[in-house]
């Protein structure tokens, strides 16, 4: 099929950018989106133009580098897949597509449509993080989690750290990154003894670069891990538990326990 | 206190202020609609209503005091709320200087995307609505007469333009509860499996509860049911 593209261009940060028209013939429907990207590269250097650059590494979805806005969706029209998961056979025979980097002033242009995510890095900094001894490993079962708990952590824990759920919210919010980045600690045992330490030093960071959450639920819509905004709503409790309560956070039981109700719910 | 002011300069405790503010609106314009269904029961009832607004509370407290500690809640809830939704804002147009060549909406819904307009209606309205029924200043041409309500709604809804931007207001009220009434427990962080499915279903009927009841005012008198 053949397709036109619509491309962000820009040399680098803090110069101007503009969209430019591109021609894609011959794109097999199997090809991936990034495939298909690579295909006009080529045909670009043939040219001795300079090809679109996009950032990308796996491939499979899992490393979180290939983000852009597709037709004005984070990672395209497909729920729960990154860009590099998606199929040019979700797109037909002569479309427009518009391919856009990311927008946030977090999130600053480096070339075309990479952009520096660098700013996600600060949230987990801040407290992304458990602290414990070197030595010896612990042995593994010391600590038993109910399988919902686990579960829940992995749900957490799926986040690839894309930026997806930035780039989509209307504000520019990175709460759905840095509430899956809270909970996948804070819902284990490992991760009590700083859990509310940790949920008001990650929210300042946060807040020092990133919007505020009017809960559109954008972002749940188009994170290719489909992480829940039940996660925001778990770092909006366990942040207000920590300043009503102090330091005493800590010593007392959080107002609603989730986990323990997931616990009884399964058995 | 100083916990306090962090916690307010925080974009997640504004936002807790404003969905505890939001439900102390709520559950007042809830109670200001259930009073007003009187205007059904006839000028005497809406009447005698408005007069124990006045008395309510004694002999245990003066006459009129509750009437304006409630009155001062609802004006420093107002302004939490409007500074609150202000500030936030501001924080997230800044946190995207540069706007998207194009833009889906995927799951942001009509409601989410128009609380701030909506807001601000809402507020314009608040204010045109206090200057007509409660202090009786001449905004349009009805006749107002002090302390008979029932004739200054029913003079007023006569006019067709007052109606109109009266059902205009609580259809963005309606919106705004839409949304408002869901988020605010996201905001809250009050999130938890059994319940959740119950947070849309309380969202959807107390805003059309609250926007049917009203809108069948100005309706019923411009129909002639309530003259
Ligand atoms: C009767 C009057 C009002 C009621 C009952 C009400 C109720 C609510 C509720 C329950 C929320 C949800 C809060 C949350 O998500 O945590 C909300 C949000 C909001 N309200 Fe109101 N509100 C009223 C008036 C206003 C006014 C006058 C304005 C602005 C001028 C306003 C602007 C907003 C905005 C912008 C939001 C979204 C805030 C955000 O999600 O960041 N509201 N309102
Ligand atoms: S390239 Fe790794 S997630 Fe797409």
């Amino acid at each position: 099929m053949n397709l036109t593209l619509h491309v962000w261009r820009q040399k680098a940060r803090n110069t101007t950018g503009q969209f430019v028209t591109y021609k894609a013939t011959d794109v097999s429907p199997d090809a991936s989106f990034l495939e298909m990207l690579d295909v006009v590269n080529e045909t670009l250097i043939e040219k001795g133009e300079e090809p679109i650059l996009f950032e990308h590494d796996c491939r499979e979805g899992i490393c979180g580098s290939c983000g852009m806005m597709i037709n004005g969706v984070a990672h395209g029209p497909i729920g729960g897949t990154a860009t590099c998961q998606l199929h040019m056979r979700h797109f037909k025979d002569g479309d427009n597509i518009r391919i856009e980097p990311w927008r946030a002033r977090a999130f600053p242009v480096i070339k075309d449509l990479v952009v520096d995510r660098g700013s996600l890095d600060r949230i987990i900094q801040a407290g992304g993080y458990i602290s414990v001894n070197t030595g010896n490993a612990p042995e593994a079962n010391m600590i038993l989690v109910p399988k919902a708990v686990q579960e829940l952590s992995m749900d957490a824990a799926a986040c690839i750290q894309c930026g997806a759920c930035v780039a989509q919210c209307p504000n520019g919010a990175a709460q759905l990154f840095t509430s899956a980045k809270v909970a996948h600690l804070g819902v284990l045992p490992q991760g009590q003894p700083e859990r509310y330490e940790r949920v008001v030093k990650m929210v300042e960071v946060m807040e020092e670069m990133f919007g505020s959450c009017t809960n559109y639920g954008e972002c749940e819509a188009v994170c290719p891990k489909e992480i829940s905004i039940d996660f925001i709503a778990r770092m909006n409790r366990d942040y207000l538990v920590a300043q009503f309560r102090g330091p005493r956070s800590t010593i007392l039981p959080p107002l609603f326990n989730t986990e323990e109700e997931l616990v009884t719910n399964e058995t | 206190m100083s916990w306090l002011t962090n916690f307010y300069r925080s974009a997640v405790g504004k936002k807790a202020v404003m969905a505890v503010t939001g439900v102390f609106l709520f559950g007042w314009i809830f109670a200001h609609m259930v009073g007003n269904l009187k205007l059904y029961l006839g000028a005497e009832h809406l009447n005698e209503y408005a007069k124990w607004l006045r008395v309510m509370g004694s002999p245990a407290m003066p006459n009129s005091s509750l009437l304006w500690l409630a009155r001062a809640a609802l004006v420093v809830a107002t302004w939490l709320h409007v500074q609150a939704a202000t500030q936030l804002t501001l924080m997230n147009r800044a946190a995207r200087p540069i706007a998207y060549g194009e833009r889906e909406y995927p799951a942001a819904t009509y409601a989410a995307r128009t609380m701030r307009w909506g807001g601000v209606i809402i507020i314009l309205f608040v204010i045109y609505h206090l200057l007509h029924l409660t202090l009786g200043v001449h905004v349009n041409p009805a006749p107002f007469i002090e302390g008979d309500p029932y004739h200054n709604v029913v003079a007023g809804f006569q006019i067709w333009w007052v109606s109109a931007f009266y059902i205009i207001a609580n259809l963005a009220l309606g919106l705004h509860l839409y949304h408002g009434l869901w988020s605010m427990f996201q905001s809250l962080g009050l999130n938890t499996p059994k319940f959740n499915a119950w947070r849309r279903n309380f969202a959807t009927a107390f805003a059309a509860i609250i926007t049917a009841a009203n809108i069948s005012f100005p309706l019923a008198v411009m129909l002639g049911f309530v003259r």
